[in-house]
């Protein structure tokens, strides 16, 4: 049975744990709220970007004058997979669920015979796919020193995409990062960035009939890269949100882990403190009952 | 209110502005434009430039670079990929952006140095105008 001095001592250094994970905890949750007025400020930007570029994207599609970013290269043989990670770890599931979606969506491609080519955003991504896909990594973007992610670091971000692009080095891109849903829920989400998406709605004959300056495709040319650093910008964000709100809950289950332990351990202390003073009374009695 | 329309000014970090206005004074690509109450539906690239609004507390500029704006007859917005209200942080910020510009335009060819020598002009004027 452990002495009383080490039992002592471990819950001394459950108890400072304890203190640290609260801490981590409260620190997330404030970041947290940061974070969601930041994406919640994006929006509006975002989704006007995404009407005006779809509206031109419909009108424009088929065309064969379409520029590339929409129509793509004409072939889907080589895939870039963007993910993006946190630059920390302690936030649960967070970083692995992104990989893990990352790494079925590899495999997935490599076995139809696709060529894959990964390209990390934060640390903790590159770490685990650097294990067995090693050989797919064309490139990595570190966030570390970053703060607050702002629209600097996605433009950066979508101009090694466009280097790329323009390259020839690849033919789609999706970006995977995690959609934040609830503190306690985030979804991995894949999104295709390159060649934009287009959905399929029949908003031409509602919308109203724009006329455009200079022309259609002019516009278009400029407007989706921009739409693509915007969409990887809006990734960005909901990632620092959702990274926030896993640590808020994995600190917070944490905590509580630390609390039960400490109270086991506190129960285990007593126990052992009373048998130990009961035995001394054994001894006493005995010993004096033996004169 | 026929007279006024709707005005939003939104860059990609957060909305500047979202006001009621009589006019929108906007650096369009290809030339400036005002657009009033029930312009037609334009869509429209922006060069660097200076935006004034003119809404009932009177006149509001903005710096903006880049970006589109889009004009209905009831509202029109402004979407920039930076904008900044008149002031000397917006100056050092479109200082910093001029700098750029101009060394990128050095080491460039062909029609992209061209395009990179306009946007630098252009930024050079709207900082002049920012005093």
């Amino acid at each position: 049975m452990a002495n009383l001095k080490d039992l002592k001592n471990r819950i001394a250094s459950v108890k400072s744990t304890r203190k640290i994970t609260k801490a981590m905890q409260m620190v997330a949750a404030a970041k947290l709220r940061r974070a969601q007025d930041a994406a919640e400020a994006a929006r509006p930007y975002a989704q006007r970007m995404a009407d005006v570029v779809n509206g031109l994207a419909a009108s424009v599609a088929g065309s064969e004058t379409a520029p590339k970013l929409l129509a793509g290269s004409g072939s889907d043989q080589t895939h870039l997979l963007v993910v993006m990670t946190a630059e920390r770890g302690l936030c649960g599931g967070f970083n692995s669920s992104i990989v893990k979606a990352a790494r079925v969506r590899a495999g997935q491609l490599l076995n139809e015979g696709k060529t894959v080519k990964i390209l990390t955003v934060g640390k903790k991504g590159r770490e685990q796919l650097r294990r067995d896909l090693s050989a797919h990594l064309v490139g990595h973007v570190d966030l570390s020193e970053v703060k607050r992610v702002g629209y600097e670091n996605a433009a950066g971000i979508s101009k090694q995409v466009f280097d790329l692009f323009d390259a020839g080095e690849f033919d789609v891109a999706t970006i995977f990062y995690n959609r934040f849903e609830s503190v306690i829920s985030q979804i991995p989400t894949p999104q295709q960035i390159i060649p934009a998406e287009v959905p399929e709605t029949d908003t031409a004959k509602s919308e109203t009939l724009y006329e455009y300056e200079p022309s259609e495709e002019a516009i278009l040319e400029d407007l989706l890269p921009r739409s693509v650093t915007t969409q990887i910008f809006t990734a960005l964000l909901e990632n620092a949100a959702s990274e926030q709100g896993a640590r808020m809950s994995a600190m917070d289950n944490a905590t509580r882990n630390a609390g039960d332990m400490i109270d086991r351990l506190t129960i285990q202390y007593n126990r052992s403190r009373q048998a130990a003073i009961t035995k001394e009374l054994i001894e006493i009695i005995s010993g004096a009952e033996a004169l | 209110m026929a007279d006024m329309m709707q005005f939003d000014l939104v860059s990609p970090e957060r909305k500047l502005t979202s006001v009621q206005a009589y006019s929108v004074q906007i650096p369009a690509a290809e030339g400036d434009l005002t657009a009033m109450p029930d312009h037609a539906p334009l869509i429209t690239t922006l060069r660097p430039g200076v935006l004034v609004v003119n809404g009932a507390d009177g006149e509001t500029r903005f710096a903006v670079t880049g970006g589109f704006a889009e004009i209905t007859p009831s509202a029109t917005s402004v979407l920039a990929e930076r904008a900044y209200p008149m002031g000397q942080e917006g100056r050092d910020a479109l200082q910093a952006l001029l700098d750029e510009t101009r060394a990128k335009a050095a080491s460039a060819e062909g029609n992209d140095r061209d395009a990179l020598n306009k946007t630098a002009d252009d930024l050079a004027q709207t900082i002049s105008t920012m005093n």
